[in-house]
């Protein structure tokens, strides 16, 4: 087993939540923690015996290549993420991003990550919260039957949701229809978010509603919605059915609770740790397509 | 109370809010049909989007009749002199439709949030400002949070450049003392050029008292819907409050006998159920809950046999917010399961 170096970009409380369960995993190392200025996060990274760099990307450059640096989890903004792309592409680094930017195609993990390793993408995105946590329900339906549309409805705590998803709300509801559609296998999409102020703070809910082609196939939709519960909980324990599925007429309703694991984040924030978990899934699956040989990784170009 | 000599915009809500109590199914006559007739009232502004706003169309807040296109383009070439309105909720619609609905003409765009997540709308009323639309941010639950908070969300609205505020009573709970002190308070807050609305709804019957509270303390837009047609027991019935302010001597520019008639040869003729405060409506007010979660609930009460006041108490106990509609048949589904022997 050979464990690939990882770099964070970005030591915000996304950034820290990966770095605790990478620091876990065993098939990432993360070696680099980059930021844009002296942070308590890049305080945090370096007494986990990370290195750092509060100087951006290019700062940490030769630092990344002397360690053998070979994959990048981006937990900074859309904006950034376009520049980040450009320099880890040119560097031969894997780049999982777990910003709205969506330069590289969507990942789900239980739907997709296997396309992605075959196809060798060297930059994948993780859609968003309410993607990574809704898209597997309309995957699980419509690898049944037919879906003509789906639409998904994430309820997340005020606290969970930070100023850069405040400041452009619209990128959540555009990206995540774009992907229930161009992952979740539904012919159109659409994406409700809703973000609630209650104290304590609720744990993230999410309501999945898919309109069949034709007559629902209860129990197979069933199965297939227990199955795919059963793959999501493999990276986020506390991935829950609720309620349903239910059917009425052509509709079939989900009804799921995302808590959390805790590790820097609050369980109640299961939005961020189901982003965190899915990202570090997604390197994992990554490290062993690289250990296995089936995945090689482009010569340095330095 | 001395009211005389002000000067009120109203705002009709009977083609927005009421899409809620009629399921989002008015059809495009009944629509223009309508709009036609406030406008020949003198009605100043009147809105015309699903009732969940632009983009509200969904399996969750339910798919209209028409598309919010499709109502704009029948309504707004008809209008003599009355503008149009839209509503966004940031969430669920999205620039695109704020942009579709200036295309076609609307007048005024306004921004809907929660009461305490007013930075969201950020985009949306900036857009809308640069747009040169009238430009409102429209706080919901507006009962929920002190107003000291309620003042602090308003600055960030009014920052992003919205000239007018909204408190907005979505449950129906507030009470007129909380009225005073909220729209009192907005009015110190923010700039002199900036306008402060109040949007009521009758679950406890405060419509009016609590309209005249808000004038009183400085509000200059009222809304409310002709023959109440909204969520909940409705909004505050205009043709009433019209009556009341030309008896304090407001000005509102309204013709009452024709939104008198209006309210009666129009509005009721297309209601599905007389707009009335019955115990769940009562509920809904009574528990601070948010009034288009009504027919939801009765649905939810017919579907699984929970009692639609049951679910209500209990949404209300959650610190549950305008937009989350799945909630009810979620809750209703648990408590079936609990009940169940």
């Amino acid at each position: 087993m050979q464990k690939l170096n990882a770099l964070i970009i970005g030591p915000g409380n996304i950034g820290t939540d990966l770095l605790y369960k990478a620091l876990r995993s065993e098939w990432i190392n993360p070696v680099w923690m980059v930021g844009v200025e002296a942070s308590e996060g890049i305080t945090r990274a370096r007494e986990r015996g990370l290195k750092t760099s509060s100087a951006g990307l290019a700062g940490a450059l030769s630092g990344l290549l002397e360690d053998e640096v070979r994959i990048a989890f981006d937990a900074t903004s859309a904006g950034a993420h376009k520049e980040h792309a450009r320099v880890l592409e040119e560097h031969g680094i894997i780049a999982i991003d777990l910003t709205p930017a969506a330069i590289g195609p969507f990942c789900i993990p239980p739907v997709n990550l296997a396309d992605h390793t075959k196809s060798l993408s060297m930059n994948v995105n993780m859609v968003t919260c309410g993607g990574q946590a809704t898209i597997p329900m309309v995957a699980a339906v419509s690898r049944v039957q037919g879906v003509a549309y789906a639409e998904i409805v994430a309820t997340v705590s005020s606290r969970s949701v930070g100023p850069g998803t405040r400041k452009n709300i619209d990128e959540f509801t555009r990206t995540t229809a774009s992907a229930i559609a161009e992952v979740g296998g539904a012919e159109e999409g659409k994406a409700i978010i809703v973000i609630n102020p209650a104290e304590p703070p609720l744990i993230m809910r999410d309501t999945v509603h898919c309109l069949v082609v034709g007559e629902p196939k209860r129990s197979e939709i069933t199965s297939s919605v227990h199955d795919m519960i059963a793959e999501v909980q493999r990276y986020v324990p506390g991935y829950r059915l609720i309620n349903g599925p239910i059917f009425d007429g052509s509709r079939v309703s989900i009804f799921l609770e995302v808590a959390g694991l805790g590790d820097f984040l609050p369980t109640y924030a299961g939005n961020l740790d189901i982003m965190t978990a899915a990202g570090l899934r997604t390197a994992e699956i990554f490290a062993e397509e690289v250990a296995a040989g089936n995945f090689v990784l482009p010569p340095r170009s330095s | 109370m001395d009211l005389s000599g002000k000067r009120v915009i109203l705002h009709d809500m009977s083609l927005r809010d009421g899409m809620h109590a009629k399921r989002h199914q008015i059809s495009l006559e009944q629509m223009v049909d309508i709009a036609q007739a406030l406008d020949d009232a003198g009605m100043p502004l009147i809105e015309v989007t699903h009732g969940d706003g632009l983009g509200g169309a969904s399996v969750n807040y339910g798919f209209p009749a028409h598309s919010d296109r499709d109502y704009l383009s029948a309504v707004i070439p008809k209008m003599r002199q009355a503008r149009i309105s839209a509503l966004l909720l940031p969430g669920i619609g999205t620039i695109d439709h704020l942009k579709m609905a200036f295309d076609l003409g609307v007048s005024t765009l306004r921004v809907a949030t929660h009461c305490t997540e007013a930075d969201v709308s950020e985009q949306h009323i900036g857009m809308a400002a640069a747009l040169g639309l009238d430009t409102v941010g429209f706080l919901m639950m507006a009962h929920m949070i002190p107003a000291e908070h309620l003042v602090q969300q308003a600055l960030l609205m009014e920052g992003y450049g919205a000239n007018c505020i909204y408190c907005t009573d979505s449950a129906g709970y507030m009470l007129p003392d909380e009225v005073t002190e909220k729209i009192g308070a907005l009015r110190t807050a923010l700039q002199p050029a900036t306008e402060i609305g109040f949007h009521g709804h009758h679950n406890l019957g405060m419509g009016i008292a609590n309209s005249l509270a808000a004038i009183e303390a400085g509000a200059h837009r009222i809304d409310g819907s002709v023959a109440g047609l909204g969520a909940g027991a409705g909004n505050t019935p205009l043709e009433v409050f019209v009556a009341v302010l030309h008896r304090m001597g407001v000005e509102d520019g309204i013709d009452l006998y024709k939104i008198m008639d209006a309210a009666e040869d129009h509005v009721v003729p297309i209601m599905d159920d007389p707009i009335r405060i019955d115990r769940d409506a009562l509920t809904l007010g009574y528990a601070g809950v948010y009034s288009s979660f009504l027919l939801f609930a009765k649905r939810a009460e017919e579907k699984y046999g929970i009692p639609a006041r049951d679910l209500l108490v209990e949404l209300g106990r959650r610190g549950t917010v305008g937009g989350q509609e799945d909630m009810i048949e979620d809750l209703a589904l648990t408590m079936s399961k609990q009940s169940a022997p």
